[in-house]
């Protein structure tokens, strides 16, 4: 018998923080699997958010620098700016990168900038015990959107990874969604494409990720996976948002 | 012949039950006894069966899904 | 040379191959010498980020890959750097940031004024913290001060702030150079985020939420700071040996004040000046021991009252200290400054 599925060498052998079902989990494994099978581990660095996730260096054995809330964009352009020849991501949240952070993401695809962003996007401020995020969905209840959000009162969610598609320096951008295997697998793909555009100069990519936080929507983990796929997928489609280097014939 | 078997960490596991709404043949179950988190860990219910008994094909479906990397799985 | 562009030459001269900026009066030469200069060096990268924010935030991401990096602003940009500023104490960073200072608070103008020294020395971020302040006073000064920033960031591993004013970065002056510093000779950082190769992985980061690990960490950094109040404070003095009161000035007001205790002297007064040059590690001391001898102190800022409470600080409660501020971006000439010691001397019957 063949040992077939093992934990990752770059993810260290840390319990995880997160709650039961949590998807940060899900795509640490993910991007720790990539980072091995991509042989990254000795060049990459990350930048994780503030948020659930502050915590990725416990768990990703790579270099890991923090950045204040919202700013990992600024953080990482820094930081390739630097070291070119380096991988650099960023792992970002949904408050994170389409509130605070909009403005240092926007610029930075603008810009072009070489690095990737992993966008984890469950609708809702996690860490902090469940507030509106700009990605929570019309109707969605909060603790900050009582009632369920509402256009009049919260506004409209934000569509930050089609807001960056617009910009010009932006190469690759797809949403993905931890939800199911098969769903899982192609956010392994994704995110192995996204280091693959960064390796080639290619410009800002960019995976947004739907992902389950099962604690602040009030449900099991399977109900989550589920909620993904009957609400949060009509607001936020799953697929490829952009892709310039895809030959345009090939459009399917 | 179907042969795989999974083992499961009991210690890591969190009892998401996301093993179980995966597994194509209902294979994992929760444990009776607690862990020390106080969690009731998910149960590979073909671990004492024989390769030739056992319907787990090893698709790792179960490992793929589980977020505490609790899960590995071996195939022939 | 104007005294943006000295800044922006002592920079590189120094090393720094990372500048990010955005434009605000009265610096904006600065960041055009940057964006030019660093397109014509090796490994030169100018960004013209969005905001100050983003720009103090590209400074962490490069400052923790290991480079000379700098910044600058003017005070309400230097003001939407104070949670970066924050960070990069608390990650122990080493940075150089440049405030034009101009005349405040909220929009203000784009005079000269000495209005920043409280956000300078007291920190306008948020925490346990100091940065080390060096308040140039001339060309030469600014030259020489931007390119010693850089070695004590280095040094002690945190950010400097070079607090300059805008009538200082207008200026043109005669200005000589130190020799470029060849990047290969600097030394190493062993921290630095590069990649794990041939070690093991490493993090950055401030968030301790232990709260031992966080008091711990905070001591930490205050034994650095005790450790440079020892080593780097700066001042200089003029005319004291004989004075009977001394002003107290720093930056472009301690030129007025040189001008203007020359023309008392002139008169008899017997005037002098100490003028701080670096306003955090402050020379409490220094200032302490004139008052030994002298009791009259007058306190000359562009300002509405800052640097006179370190003062006051210093004296502990001894010495009569006696302030004249003219805030938003009015320059006192000399002739008017002599004007006012001269009164308060006599008002003192120091003569």
């Amino acid at each position: 018998m063949k040992k077939v599925f093992s934990r990752p060498k770059s993810l260290k052998r840390a319990t995880f923080h997160y709650c039961p079902g949590c998807g940060h989990s899900l795509i640490h494994r993910l991007i720790a699997e990539v980072i091995d099978e991509m042989n990254l581990q000795e060049r990459i660095i990350g930048v994780p958010p503030a948020g659930c996730a502050v915590l990725a260096y416990y768990y990703l054995d790579v270099d890991i620098g923090e950045a204040p809330h919202g700013r990992a964009a600024a953080v990482a352009t820094g930081l390739k700016r630097a070291l070119p020849d380096r991988v650099v991501f960023t792992y970002q949240g949904d408050g994170d990168i389409a509130a605070i952070g909009t403005a240092e993401t926007i610029h930075a695809a603008a810009r072009g900038e070489n690095f990737t962003t992993i966008f984890v996007n469950n609708a809702v401020y996690g860490m902090t015990g469940g507030q509106m995020a700009p990605t929570t969905i019309l109707g969605q209840n909060t603790t900050t959107s009582p009632g369920g959000r509402s256009q009049r009162r919260d506004g409209y969610p934000i569509h930050l990874s089609e807001m960056v598609a617009v910009a010009q320096g932006s190469a690759y951008i797809e949403r993905t969604a931890v939800n199911s295997p098969a769903h899982i697998l192609k956010t392994k793909r994704a995110i192995a494409k996204a280091f693959e555009v960064q390796l080639a100069g290619k410009g800002f990519s960019l995976v947004e990720v739907l992902s389950p936080c099962p604690t602040n929507w009030k449900m099991t983990p399977e109900a989550s996976w589920k909620w993904i796929d009957d609400v949060m997928a009509v607001h936020f489609p799953i697929g490829l948002i952009k892709d310039i280097t895809k030959d345009k014939r090939d459009d399917h | 012949m179907p042969a795989g078997y999974i083992e499961i960490d009991p210690e890591l596991c969190k009892d998401c039950k996301l093993c179980m709404a995966v597994c194509p043949h209902h294979l994992i179950e929760s444990s009776e006894r607690l862990n020390e988190k106080g969690y009731r860990p998910a149960s590979f219910r073909e671990s004492h069966l024989k390769k030739d008994e056992r319907k787990c094909t090893g698709c790792a479906l179960c490992a793929i899904s589980c977020p505490e990397v609790a899960i590995e799985v071996y195939r022939a | 040379m104007r005294g943006n562009h000295t800044v922006g030459e002592a920079a590189v001269r120094a090393g720094c191959r990372y500048y990010f900026g955005y434009p605000i009066t009265p610096q904006n030469e600065l960041t055009e010498y940057m964006a030019e200069r660093l397109s014509k060096t090796e490994g030169g990268v100018f960004i013209q980020a969005e905001s100050e924010v983003a720009a103090i935030n590209m400074v962490i991401g490069a400052s923790m890959a290991g480079g000379r990096v700098m910044t600058s602003s003017s005070s309400p940009g230097i003001s939407l750097k104070q949670e970066g500023i924050s960070f990069l104490s608390a990650l122990e960073l080493p940075a150089v940031i440049v405030n034009m200072t101009r005349g405040g608070p909220g929009l203000g103008n784009i005079a000269p004024a000495q209005s920043d020294y409280f956000q300078a020395t007291r920190g306008g971020g948020h925490g346990d913290y100091r940065n080390i302040v060096l308040a140039p006073s001339s060309g030469q000064e600014l030259a020489n001060l931007t390119f010693e920033a850089f070695d004590l960031a280095d040094r002690y591993r945190t950010p400097v702030m070079v607090l300059g004013d805008g009538m200082l970065g207008q200026m043109m002056e005669p200005v000589e150079f130190q020799a470029e510093v060849p990047l290969k000779k600097l030394p190493a950082k062993d921290w630095a985020l590069t990649g794990a190769k041939g070690r093991p992985s490493r993090f950055i980061r401030s968030l301790l939420l232990d709260p031992v690990e966080e008091e711990e960490h905070n001591w930490k950094l205050m034994r650095k700071y005790e450790k440079i109040a020892k080593e780097e404070t700066r001042w200089e003095t003029f005319l004291i040996e004989d004075a009977r009161m001394v002003v107290v000035a720093f930056g472009t007001a301690a030129r007025i004040a040189k001008g203007a205790i020359k023309r008392v002297r002139e008169q008899g007064l017997k005037v002098g000046l100490i003028r701080p040059i670096s306003l955090w590690p402050f020379p409490f001391k220094a200032i302490k021991d004139i008052a030994k001898r002298v009791r009259h102190f007058f306190v000359f800022e562009m300002n509405m009252g800052q640097m006179v409470e370190d003062v006051k600080l210093a004296l502990e409660g001894g010495g009569d200290v006696y302030f004249y501020g003219r805030p938003g971006g009015i320059i006192v000439a000399p002739m008017e400054l002599s004007r006012v010691i001269t009164n308060q001397y006599y008002q003192k019957r120091l003569l």
